[in-house]
């Protein structure tokens, strides 16, 4: 059963992946926010750069931002004033989606580093109760299918052009990356800030508090980008993969897991953020992950490991 | 039966989204998105 105990992983197990997998967010969160500059002015990067989308969830007014935001182009180019088909963007999220999957939000999305550095407080650590887990990961869907698709293509409005709601009415990473750097920067932005301003920062505040005692609950219950990634996660590129023949049925990786995926059932769920914990905690190096053909999912794996290595198939989850 | 269609699942996805951004930038698009991104979104940072 999957379960949230990642208050029992040893730190020395996890120790070293977990450090590779901060430098992979600090750099890629320098990468994308290279404009430090900005930060001090309270300007915005307006360099060519911003033609193309990042593939994270890193808002375009934030000031330091060098890319486009994916979730904010595609809103753009669906509600914007020519409302067309988001060719462009539509075919760099899939580019992105198939090379690697849910690496973007374990590795690569600035946010995710954001909840991950608040599940280091030494606060209480809460487990969902599956019968809330399960249906609520499926919200992310829903805002995916509502606000970023549904109401840009097809809301009316007088001017012609739909907000983007989800930049709107819900994006913390906005409000963090974007709103308040701005807002400490610039005077004239402050003035401006009004109801909208405090929906928003307490609707980060509320994902900030979230973080600290859930992993990772934007990501797991509302995140659009991740929504759509995860539809990859079992084609993609980059692949996680279980050695039947190595594993001992341990459950540290199920333990370890901060999206409660069990590995040892399917190691390519759409859940799975490809953060590389449980592959820093297996004792046996079960566990591996990158791109290739040999990169072939669990569920082929599992049965390719029955024919040729007898004896390992007793008891293993299904 | 799997083994054979994922890779070939990869490739037509990959191949689709290349094109995609092929007609996308034929049509212009990477300059709608560099206008929108250059300029400060409001709503994106709850001003409104």
């Amino acid at each position: 059963m999957p379960g949230m105990h990642r208050n029992r992983v040893k730190r020395d197990a996890a120790g070293k992946r977990l450090s590779g997998q901060r430098i992979a967010q600090l750099l890629s969160a320098a990468l994308t926010n290279g404009y430090l500059i900005g930060f001090q002015r309270g300007r915005i990067y307006a360099g060519g750069t911003k033609a193309v989308c990042v593939p994270v969830l890193n808002c375009y007014s934030c000031p330091g931002a060098l890319g486009a935001c994916p979730i904010g182009a595609l809103q753009t180019s669906l509600g914007g004033v020519r409302r067309h088909f988001p060719f462009y963007v539509l075919g760099l999220l899939m580019l992105f989606g198939i090379v690697l999957g849910r690496v973007v939000c374990g590795l690569l999305c600035p946010f995710g580093l954001v909840q991950d550095l608040l599940h280091q407080l030494p606060l209480p650590k809460w487990r969902v109760p599956s019968p809330v887990d399960r249906p609520a990961r499926y919200l992310k869907y829903l805002v995916l299918l509502i606000l970023v698709i549904g109401l840009p293509a097809f809301a009316v409005t007088k001017t012609g052009v739909t907000p983007p709601y989800f930049c709107k009415y819900l994006c913390p990473a906005g409000t963090l990356g974007g709103g308040i750097p701005l807002m400490l920067a610039d005077p004239n932005i402050r003035r401006l800030a009004g109801a909208l301003f405090g929906w928003k920062t307490l609707v980060l505040l509320i994902v900030a508090l979230t973080s600290a005692v859930i992993p990772r609950p934007f990501c797991r219950y509302l995140c659009p980008l991740g929504a759509f990634y995860s539809l990859f996660n079992r084609f993609s590129f980059f692949q996680m993969r279980l050695d039947e023949g190595k594993c001992v049925k341990c459950q540290r990786c199920v333990h370890a897991c901060p999206m409660a995926v069990n590995v040892t059932e399917d190691s390519n769920h759409p859940e799975c953020i490809r953060c590389g914990k449980c592959k820093a905690v297996c004792p046996t190096g079960a566990i591996s992950c990158g791109f290739g053909e040999h990169f072939v999912p669990a569920e082929e794996n599992r049965s390719a490991g029955r024919d040729t290595s007898g004896g390992n198939s007793s008891g293993h989850p299904q | 039966m799997n083994r054979n269609i994922v890779p070939l699942v990869r490739f037509i996805v990959l191949g689709i989204s290349l094109a995609l951004i092929v007609i996308g930038i034929l049509r212009r698009e990477h300059l709608e998105v560099l206008q929108k991104a250059v300029r400060i979104c409001l709503e994106c940072i709850g001003i409104g």
